[in-house]
């Protein structure tokens, strides 16, 4: 065995303590009828040879093309202190802090990082992490319901599809409703949510809703009238879920400033990789007086029996190991070491830095409008975004397709994953961030001209 | 291997100074944000830390130090398979094609990766005797929730929608009934036995027409192989209903048995145990789900497809209609999933069923010399772990399982679990694992050895335990009743930082 520690005469010693004469004795207890059949697996690797495949295997991905792709997912400059420190043994190999006295590390690292993502985000309570944006902001719907005995949520139209599709996953589970709430075509407003609607779907008093659900910016990277909709929602007794960036909060209104109640969002923007979607860091804020309604690993200061400061896991009667089929969520295992990751980078960065990577994402973007829309392909919305915004480019898929020929990823084309909706059916969803370079949207801008021109193929 | 005790330290928000750090990236155009409109703008700036990067890096490797971890000595954490996590997992996962490879890239660009989840798929499916798996889900618990939901969808789909229960030994991991509940099922709780098997009179009676399924860990949370699983498994068929396997103790039986093979429709697999990827102070982990052929048009989407020219790619949007849908944003912890692929590929077949060989064995040898110390309710043989007691010393000493436990951590060790299974009172739950050598399981039980000693002639050094740890018992009733959550400035002057 590869990482085993056991001779030939320490297992023979085992064998002879225990008082069995073979390893396959210690299995008697398996039915007969149930023994199963050989492993068929390809043989073991040595070290060298299983370096020499793993390489040739992530060199048949692509990651070299000129890339304005993000949809939910961010490049960034991860400093190399970030990873460096996650590194040690001491955090990535140790489990879930239950002994207070040896995790102190992690602990703390845990009780830092909500407290800077509650800086962030301007909300109170901030849990030690969740799986993804996605699944934080499914919890986040279901603590409305718990929170108010309602059944039902609206979600905006403009909230990432993939978070609506596991919001609607969840919500099967529990069969509690989740609508839509429609967006604005055309106006100034066009492509944010729809206010008037959501006024409409909030007085249909048979069906009271318990949180309003929307993303600031928008998967379509618009910003929201978010202070409004949460008005709006609490006039209905509905709690208000803002889904967020946490990049982007070092310069937008805050959950906290424009009233929501619960934040969610995905923290992978702040130092994780990309790595194909995972593991990345599920956000989950939320006010104070909500507290005991959030799922989810919460850590606490105290002090130990000599008068210490120490760290500590608290409120756990609202987990599964204590409460069972009562309590607040299934989730135990979470993403701490991506909580922990997102920890250093802010640490890092610090708040003047974090402020820079968001201004200057945002003066990049701005770069690459003007680019774009001089090689005919204009903003699709009119309203403000950050640092990613909708183009109109005809037949967007196969100018998308031919692009990467040409070694640029032009961002996604929506309707790749948004089908069947005429009004972005020409839409390429594409973002800027602070590792963009000029050079890089002047390539982006010379391609596009040359393909929208049917000039050279 | 005990923590350093003397480096408690400031938080990051103490060591903060205004104007150090920073410099990490270039500074934008001053009117960088003109074109937003101001009501859409922060108010007020995040209050975040400004340190240096000496300092920043000082903070966290000291933080790091009061941590105990598989790197750093014997974790025997039971039901956790805290074993040793290869460097090179780490390695791979960190290789820029893997690393900086888009979520929504599209698959032309992506083979590498989809190969090796199509390849980590197919493997799992053999390990698990599973028709197909998904590996979406990030944890076990959203394993279970994926496998529950699926089982819900496979009811409805056939219009069979009066099962509403589901059955969980009381034995369970905790996530079992919570998954339930997420999924919308009743839990219906059933005994066990004396053996530490499922009570099956019980489990009978509880069985019927509303029965949508049953979750069994198997080997059992007690450790122990469940004897009486045809009849389980044919009873559960017999009433229309399913059968969940929680795979978290999977590391006992690779090789030796296959769950889809016996009859189970769904299990999940916690690669984080098993796969030997690291924990990561709690996490992320993964929890691919294999199913049976009922279960196969529910997975979630998008699957991973190998097309007939030998290319991979992901399932469109509707592909597959009967889907439960998305488990989360993108395809899975993938990251992790790389981890866990390489993990497979150094053992292959043979190596992972030695693995499971090894697990067993040292978990009977040190379950044999401990019984000689403490109580081993269960005398028969047992798998990967296994459930000691300290009943009986608490009778004769006063000393509970909790005193124990602190006190090893005096002795160098990562205590066990602790007062898990709640069906074996007192209950250490101890887990070895594999890579752990004979000097080390000999060293836990002489620690063992002692404190039961230390017990009868000087009761109140456990009372008191831990004493060589960076901090001792806590304060936990007051961390709950007046939960301090995040860093106030005024929180320093209420508390002040250790020197």
């Amino acid at each position: 065995m590869a990482y085993g520690p056991h001779t030939t005469e320490d297992r023979a010693r085992m064998l002879a303590a225990i008082g069995v004469d073979s390893i396959d004795a210690l299995f008697a207890d398996i039915p007969a009828s149930l023994r199963s059949s050989k492993l068929n697996l390809p043989p073991p690797e040595s070290e060298s040879e299983l370096s020499v495949r793993l390489e040739t295997m992530a060199g048949r991905n692509r990651v070299d093309l000129i890339s304005f792709l993000g949809a939910g997912a961010y490049r960034h400059f991860t400093p190399a202190v970030v990873d460096q420190l996650l590194l040690r043994g001491e955090f990535y190999t140790a489990y879930t802090p239950y002994q207070p006295e040896i995790s102190q590390g992690t602990l703390q690292t845990i009780y830092e990082y909500q407290s800077m993502m509650a800086e962030l985000t301007g909300l109170d309570v901030v849990s030690a992490s969740h799986y993804d944006g996605a699944t934080a902001t499914a919890e986040a719907a279901l603590m409305t319901c718990r929170a108010t005995h309602r059944e039902r949520v609206l979600v905006s139209h403009s909230v990432h599809p993939h978070y609506r599709e596991t919001i609607q996953t969840y919500f099967a589970g529990a069969a509690l409703a989740a609508d839509e709430i429609p967006l604005v075509a055309g106006g100034p407003a066009d492509g944010t949510t729809d206010l008037a609607a959501l006024e409409r779907l909030l007085a249909d008093a048979d069906r009271p809703v318990a949180g309003v659900v929307v993303a600031n910016p928008s998967f379509l990277g618009l910003l929201e009238p978010m202070a409004e909709i949460g008005k709006l929602a609490h006039a209905s007794g509905a709690l208000f879920v803002a889904v967020v960036e946490p990049v982007s909060l070092a310069v937008l209104a805050t959950p906290g400033e424009y009233g929501a109640d619960i934040a969610a969002g995905d923290g992978q923007p702040l130092g994780i990789p990309l790595s194909y979607g995972g593991p990345y860091l599920g956000i989950l804020a939320c006010r104070d007086a909500l507290v005991r309604g959030i799922p989810g690993r919460l850590v606490g200061m105290t002090t130990d029996v000599d008068g210490r400061r120490a760290f500590v896991m608290t409120l756990r009667a609202r987990e599964q190991d204590i409460r069972r089929e009562k309590a607040a969520s299934n989730i135990c295992t979470n993403q701490a070491l991506c909580a922990l990751a997102a920890s250093i980078y802010l640490g890092a960065m610090g708040p003047h830095g974090l402020r820079d990577v968001a201004a200057l994402g945002a003066a990049r973007a701005a770069e690459l409008e003007a680019a774009l829309a001089a090689a005919g392909a204009p903003r699709l919305h009119p309203g403000p975004y950050l640092n990613e915004f909708t183009v109109r480019v005809p037949d967007a898929a196969s100018v998308h397709a031919r692009l990467i020929g040409r070694g640029i990823l032009a961002g996604l084309p929506v309707a790749r994953i948004m089908p069947g909706e005429p009004s972005l059916a020409d839409a390429l969803l594409v973002c800027a961030t602070e590792i963009t370079t000029s050079a890089e949207i002047a390539a982006f801008g010379a391609a596009l001209h040359e393909e929208l021109a049917g000039g050279v193929r | 291997m005990t923590v350093a005790g003397d480096r408690l330290g400031p938080t990051l928000f103490e060591r903060s100074r205004p104007g150090r750090g920073g410099g990490k990236v270039p500074h934008p155009p001053k009117d960088a944000l003109a074109r937003i409109p101001g009501e859409y703008l922060r108010a007020t700036g995040a209050r975040l830390p400004e340190v240096s990067e000496p300092e920043l890096t000082r903070h966290y490797v000291n933080l790091s130090q009061l941590n105990y971890a598989v790197d750093t000595g014997f974790y025997p954490l039971g039901s956790c398979t805290m074993k040793y996590n290869p460097k090179i997992d780490e390695w791979a996962a960190r290789l820029n094609g893997f690393a900086a490879l888009h979520p929504l890239a599209p698959d032309e660009l992506a083979q590498g990766t989809l190969q090796l989840l199509w390849e980590l798929e197919a493997s799992l499916a053999e390990i698990g005797g599973m028709k197909a798996v998904t590996l979406q889900p990030a944890a076990g618990a959203q394993g279970e929730l994926t496998g529950m939901l699926m089982v819900k969808a496979y009811h409805r789909h056939r219009g069979d929608t009066e099962r509403t229960e589901v059955l969980v030994p009381d034995s369970s991991h905790g996530t079992n009934p919570a998954t339930a509940s997420m999924a919308g099922f009743k839990t219906v709780t059933i005994p066990s036995a004396a053996d530490g098997g499922v009570d099956v009179q019980a489990f009978r009676a509880a069985l019927g027409p509303r029965t949508a399924a049953i979750m069994i860990t198997n080997p059992s949370t007690v450790g122990l192989f469940e004897s009486r699983l045809c009849e389980l498994l044919d009873a559960v068929h017999e009433v229309g209903a399913l059968a969940y396997m929680d795979g978290a103790n999977l590391n006992a039986i690779m090789g030796r048995f296959k769950p889809g093979e016996a009859g189970f429709d769904v299990m999940h697999i916690n690669v984080h145990k098993t796969f030997s990827t690291p924990h990561g102070g709690g996490g992320p982990g993964a929890g691919p789900v294999g199913v049976g052929e009922k279960l196969l048009p529910f997975l979630p989407s998008p699957r991973v497809l190998r097309e007939p020219d030998g290319r991979f790619r992901l399932e469109v949007p509707g592909e597959r209609p009967d889907s439960i849908g998305r488990v989360r944003a993108f395809a899975g912890n993938t990251g992790v999933l790389v981890r866990a692929y390489a993990y497979i590929r150094a053992h292959g077949g043979l190596g992972l069923c030695e693995v499971s060989d090894d697990a067993v064995l040292a978990a009977n040898y040190l379950k044999g010399r401990v019984a000689d110390i403490l109580d081993v309710p269960f005398a028969r043989l047992c798998m990967h772990e296994f459930v000691a007691s300290a009943a009986t010393l608490k009778s004769a000493t006063g000393i509970r399982t909790l005193d124990v436990a602190k006190r090893l951590i005096d002795y160098g060790f990562h205590p066990p679990t602790i007062y898990f299974p709640l069906t074996v009172e007192e209950a250490l739950l101890i887990e070895p694992t594999e890579t752990e050598s004979l000097e080390t399981l000999d060293a836990f039980v002489e620690a063992l050895r002692c404190i039961v000693a230390e017990a009868h002639t000087d009761p109140d050094l456990l009372h008191s335990a831990p004493h060589d740890s960076p901090v001792r018992r806590l304060d936990e009733t007051t961390a709950a009743r007046q939960p301090n959550l995040r860093w106030r400035a005024m929180t320093g002057s209420q508390m002040p930082c250790p020197d």
